[in-house]
């Protein structure tokens, strides 16, 4: 291992860090507001959305992120709509997330038994009341370990943005391992800022469900 | 060379070569997803050891592949085991190596799951009704462990050939490199990209979709 060769290349990887994680985060961040209206079209029935919806999220989540990311990077400027590789990124993986995140949001609201939104009634909540403090808390601490999960995958998902051009981690690799013949420290720098960008994510998601387990009254929770 | 959009795809055997380029992408999940089945079954028997050693290994095995976006592993495999080990493998046995390191560890934690779902109660009950350990195994734990187990171990298959196409970045010519050639063969035509990159995300779509189905349809009758 030549560690003088990992210390002068330290900054492009930082470099690269930083394009995953922002691009990473603007796609976590809209798969999240896409993902909840989704769920919400779905769960309120809304007629004629809950359709579409329904075929979205069968479309995206049964196909490939890299298929998608070349159809829209290079298929689609061949009939005339030109997205830069920027916001390529973050269309293909919010279309990808998104759908991920309906089905995270789905199952911790259908984890919500009737009987609670019922009792809610019966004490006198109104019906965004009864969304806001007994649905939502519960439908959330359910969900909370699904979006967690979402959220290290679409990250990890972001290592396809090289096809794009993106100078992300994946690339920075690529183009130094093609460049210097290092193969060991390069794939070993990858490796180790992988790692610094995923554990502190797994961490706060440890912490939070641990702190939102409450909503689950213990039972649901024997450990 | 003129032609203009889809009329490209059924010129000569591009369609075959395309279906072709698809099949080597499926051979490689296929075999993958074989071997995740058979590893994942010892994976799964292991991490309910009482061995610590044992536990341990099967938590850093997962923890690696939960990290670690496959397109990382795939030029571990690819580029540096020829440097570390002397190891010179091809695409396909490079990725036929990653996805069922992955999938072994992922279908591992299912059965263990699935073998710890059922309650204590069930071999107890069977066991006072008089049934043999054979007949418990046969008619009470397997029955309830493989409904559970099943819907997800076939979600985990979908998972795995979508994944599969990111073989193309270890030069294997699978069907978004053949669409690619096909793309550059007929470069005069404007909307060629277009049309083969939809039709290859169609493909994949068709090729999961009815799987995704099958899973989501078990599941509900075996809810």
């Amino acid at each position: 291992m030549d560690w003088s060769f990992i210390g002068v290349h330290v900054p492009d990887y930082i470099g690269g860090a930083w394009v995953t994680l922002r691009f990473g985060l603007y796609g976590v961040a809209c798969s999240m507001v896409l993902g909840l209206l989704c769920c919400l079209a779905q769960y309120f029935r809304v007629p004629v959305l809950r359709r579409i919806v329904g075929a979205y999220i069968e479309v995206a989540r049964n196909t490939p992120l890299l298929v998608q990311l070349f159809f829209l990077y290079q298929g689609l400027p061949r009939v005339g709509i030109r997205f830069s590789a920027q916001a390529c990124a973050v269309i293909g993986l919010t279309f990808l997330g998104g759908a991920y995140m309906a089905e995270a949001f789905r199952s911790g609201l259908e984890a919500v038994d009737r009987s609670q939104t019922e009792a809610g009634q019966c004490i006198g909540l109104t019906a965004a009341q009864n969304i806001r403090f007994v649905i939502l808390p519960q439908a959330l601490a359910t969900a909370v370990p699904a979006l967690f999960a979402n959220i290290i995958f679409l990250i990890k998902e972001t290592s396809m943005f090289s096809v794009l051009a993106m100078m992300d981690l994946m690339n920075v690799a690529d183009t130094l391992r093609t460049s210097g013949g290092r193969t060991i420290e390069v794939l070993f720098m990858l490796v180790a800022a992988y790692l610094v960008l995923l554990l502190p994510v797994s961490l706060i998601a440890t912490l939070a469900e641990r702190r939102l387990r409450y909503a689950g009254f213990g039972d649901r929770h024997p450990v | 060379m003129q032609d203009s959009g889809i009329a490209i795809l059924f010129k000569g055997i591009n369609f075959q070569r395309l279906l072709g380029g698809l099949w080597v992408t499926l051979r490689i999940a296929l075999i993958s997803i074989g071997l995740s089945c058979v590893l994942g079954l010892l994976f799964g028997l292991l991490m309910l050891s009482r061995r610590k050693i044992a536990q341990v290994f099967c938590r850093v095995w997962l923890e690696i592949v939960r990290f670690m976006p496959q397109l990382v592993l795939l030029y571990i495999v690819y580029f540096g085991f020829a440097r570390m080990f002397g190891w010179d493998l091809d695409g396909e046995t490079s990725g036929i190596l990653v996805f069922t390191f992955w999938g072994a560890a992922e279908m591992g934690d299912l059965i263990r799951g699935a073998l710890t779902s059922i309650p204590l109660h069930q071999t107890e009950s069977a066991a006072a009704i008089g049934l043999t350990q054979w007949q418990i195994y046969r008619h009470v734990l397997i029955p309830q462990m493989l409904r559970r187990l099943l819907p997800q171990a076939i979600n985990l298959s979908t998972r795995i050939i979508k994944t599969t196409a990111l073989v193309k970045m270890i030069n294997v010519i699978e069907v978004l490199k053949v669409g690619q050639q096909i793309i550059g063969q007929f470069y005069r035509s404007p909307d060629a990209a277009f049309w083969i990159y939809f039709v290859i995300f169609l493909l994949y779509f068709l090729v999961c979709w009815p799987i995704s189905m099958l899973a989501k349809r078990l599941e509900k009758k075996w809810a």
